[in-house]
């Protein structure tokens, strides 16, 4: 196949462009309806921080093989160390030259004060969880904090298409899935609920070993993940949720990096039955950038089985770096959502039509892989 | 009508109550042991259901409808798990081969449980009554209330005439009833699975209590799930009872149950180890559906429960950590 020629292999960080611009401009900055009251104003520091020193983003490319999500120093000592997980801005802010510190220190006591507030109702159970654990306090105060940087600094994700989304009701996100791990899904939540307009949550369907590994399982159901099986997919679509599936499954995701940007057999089309069910538009979503940040190279069977994994990656650095192997590397990204399939127009008894379905499975999968072909022309190198 | 189990919190209240009901004759209440509060205007009868004088009290009594809630959820002090699988399983049957032979039974009514979907990671969010657990319960309360049903499903193969509801109920909680589950939110620290906070549901025992007596007058045939709206995350429950969690590795909490329970403070049996680490929901759509509906939500039959017995928390609970907080801000 010619996809793997167009893909410029990684040969080291290129000078950091100023792409910023491209990103989609800031919208209208306003927090998650229900967000911790003083997240806007650290957001937009951030933000600003970065627009407003383009000299910053001269960073040498050494320092970027720092985690951005890993603060270098703490400038704010806080008592509590679970939330807010990013005091990164405080310290933009104060490199930018610190012009009114009063500000600075207002900013300081807004977080210290949410951080608070937060304990408090963690340690008095006092916040809801809905039937499929989903806990939006702590997705919105610890969980999107924690992958905003990666987000915004490291992968720098751009998004196209966000009007493909609608701002209500329910819609079927269907996705390419790579990268080792699953951060193509995180990251495709974080570019929903912070840059779409509607800041529309992505409920994600995943396998059940999510749900077996602890500590994993735990977090995924209080980001708002179940299980994708057909009655919790369906029940998600029924109650008006934006719903987000990987139907490539460990296939795509664990995927050699021989094979990259080639899409796998799409599951057995139960995203496209279960959006037949509930009448639901399935939205296509091509994601540039996972596939090179975990390259795998090879495959450990017997630590797989040892450890009961799918598959067990050797990539150039994992695990030969131990825990720096894990860091991923720093892949320009790009989400386009597509056009709409709509599937309300069938008649009642559509679901049940296979050929119905593995037709339209084929038209999703068609369009993400064409449109990974396009962006991967579109990117200009696979850092910058 | 005949009530099983009336020694215990559930069976006694609803044979009194069944006595109040105006067009309700004659309710009678049998048990191996004497109620400890009476039954009401109900007649107490020593029988063990296990035996065949059931049959008897079944064809002199004239009962008409059985309502068999002697299905234990914990081995009784004295006996164990063999005692106690015993009463469940061949204490159903022998009941249920009673009721076949009195032509007079016309109608049945069962309390299982939701434990019978078992609880898994492949599990549904939410079970329907429709569904087959992706693990079957393999030990203790759930083996025995999925073999319970299996011969309820028989009997009601046999006697197509007899309305037979089966009331799978979440864990009941609530003021006086005591379970295994309240047990376990009363102990000063409450032990959960290392890396899991599993989603539970509670059913209060007065909606209980409504659900089984509608069952019966209604009457409410067939197989429904009884529940509180919402669910809670285990330790959102902890912390609202004001308690302290103290999250174990599965196999160091296996050690510990082992350990306690011969002291009777908590049974966690491998039954409850695996539902407190993956959860369980179920939905509750049908009940509503034929227009029964909980008055008390999953959250607030626990805080019910939660503010009559969990009011002194020994040891280290949230607590000061709340007033330490306050005290900051």
């Amino acid at each position: 196949m010619s996809d793997a020629e167009v893909i410029p292999l990684p040969d080291g960080p290129r000078r950091p462009t100023p792409r910023r611009a491209a990103r989609p401009a800031a919208p209208g900055e306003t927090a998650p309806a229900d967000g911790p009251v003083g997240d806007p104003p650290r957001r937009r520091a951030t933000r600003a921080g970065a627009g407003a020193a383009p000299a910053a983003p001269t960073r040498a490319p050494r320092a970027r093989k720092r985690p951005a999500d890993e603060p270098p120093t703490e400038p704010a000592p806080e008592p509590a160390p679970q939330p807010a997980p990013q005091p990164a801005p405080a310290g933009e802010a104060t490199e930018g030259g610190g012009p009114d510190l009063a500000a600075l220190v207002a900013g300081v006591e807004a977080v210290v004060e949410d951080a608070l507030a937060f304990l408090h109702r963690r340690v008095g159970g006092d916040y809801e969880v809905d039937d499929f654990g989903f806990d939006p306090d702590f997705t919105d105060s610890v969980l999107l904090p924690a992958l905003r940087p990666l987000y915004r600094h490291w992968f720098r994700v751009e998004v196209r298409g966000l009007d493909n989304v609608p701002d209500t009701g329910a819609a079927l996100v269907v996705a390419n899935h790579s990268g080792t791990v699953a951060l193509d899904a995180l990251m495709t939540q974080v570019a929903l609920a912070d840059d779409h307009p509607a800041h529309r949550r992505l409920r994600l369907l995943g396998a059940s070993l999510v749900f077996s590994s602890p500590g994993i399982g735990e977090l995924a159901r209080r980001a708002g993940a179940t299980l994708a099986c057909a009655p919790d997919a369906e029940r998600l679509l029924g109650s008006g949720e934006l719903v987000g599936v990987w139907p490539e499954g460990y296939k795509g995701v664990g995927k050699p990096f021989s094979e990259r940007y080639k899409l796998q057999r799409f599951g057995r089309g139960g995203f496209v039955t279960a959006a037949l069910r509930a009448g639901v538009p399935i939205i296509p979503c091509s994601i540039v950038g996972a596939e090179e940040i975990y390259p795998i190279l090879g495959y450990s069977k017997l630590a797989a089985r040892l450890l009961g994994l799918p598959y067990f990656p050797l990539t150039p650095t994992f695990p030969w770096l131990g825990p720096l192997g894990m860091v991923p590397l720093p892949s320009k990204w790009i989400i386009e959502f597509g056009t709409p399939v709509p599937t309300d127009a069938y008649p009642p008894g559509a679901a049940d039509d296979p050929m119905l379905v593995f037709n339209l499975t084929d038209q999703v999968r068609e369009t993400i892989q064409s449109t990974l072909y396009q962006l991967l022309l579109d990117r200009r190198g696979v850092f910058s | 009508m005949l009530v099983t189990g009336v020694a215990r919190f559930l069976g006694g209240r609803l044979a009194r109550r069944l006595a109040d009901t105006p067009g309700v004759d004659r309710v009678v209440g049998v048990d191996v042991v004497a109620p400890p509060d009476g039954i009401g205007g109900a007649e107490f009868v020593r029988a063990d259901i296990r035996n065949p004088v059931i049959a008897r009290v079944i064809d002199d009594a004239r009962v008409d409808a059985v309502v068999h809630l002697s299905v234990l959820s914990a081995p009784p002090s004295a006996g164990g798990r063999s005692l106690m699988k015993e009463v469940n399983v061949i204490g159903t049957m022998q009941l249920l081969a009673a009721c076949q032979q009195a032509p007079r039974v016309t109608q049945l009514v069962v309390k299982s449980s939701t434990t019978v979907y078992g609880a898994s990671a492949k599990d549904p969010a939410l079970f329907t009554e429709d569904m087959e657990p992706l693990a079957l319960p393999r030990s203790g309360y759930a083996k025995d209330s999925v073999e319970v049903e299996g011969y309820v499903r028989g009997f009601a193969r046999r006697r197509p005439d007899v309305a037979v509801s089966v009331l799978r109920c979440a864990n009941v909680v609530g003021p006086r009833i005591h379970t295994p589950t309240t047990a376990y939110f009363e102990l000063p620290v409450v032990p959960t699975v290392l890396g899991f906070d599993p989603r539970l549901q509670f059913a209060h025992e007065d909606d209980v209590l409504d659900v089984l007596t509608d069952a019966l007058l209604r009457p409410l045939v067939g197989t429904y799930n009884v529940a509180g709206d919402g669910v809670l995350s285990l330790s959102q429950a902890a912390h609202r009872a004001g308690r302290a969690t103290l999250p174990l590795p599965e196999p160091v909490l296996a050690a510990v149950a082992g350990l306690v329970r011969g002291t009777g403070l908590v049974d966690l049996t491998s039954e409850h180890r695996r539902y407190l680490t993956y959860g369980r929901g179920v939905d509750t759509a049908a009940l509503a559906d034929a227009g029964f509906s909980c008055r008390y939500t999953t959250a607030g039959a626990f805080a019910d429960f939660a503010a009559a017995r969990c009011g002194a928390a020994i040891g280290p609970g949230p607590a000061p950590l709340l007033r330490l907080l306050e005290a900051l801000r």
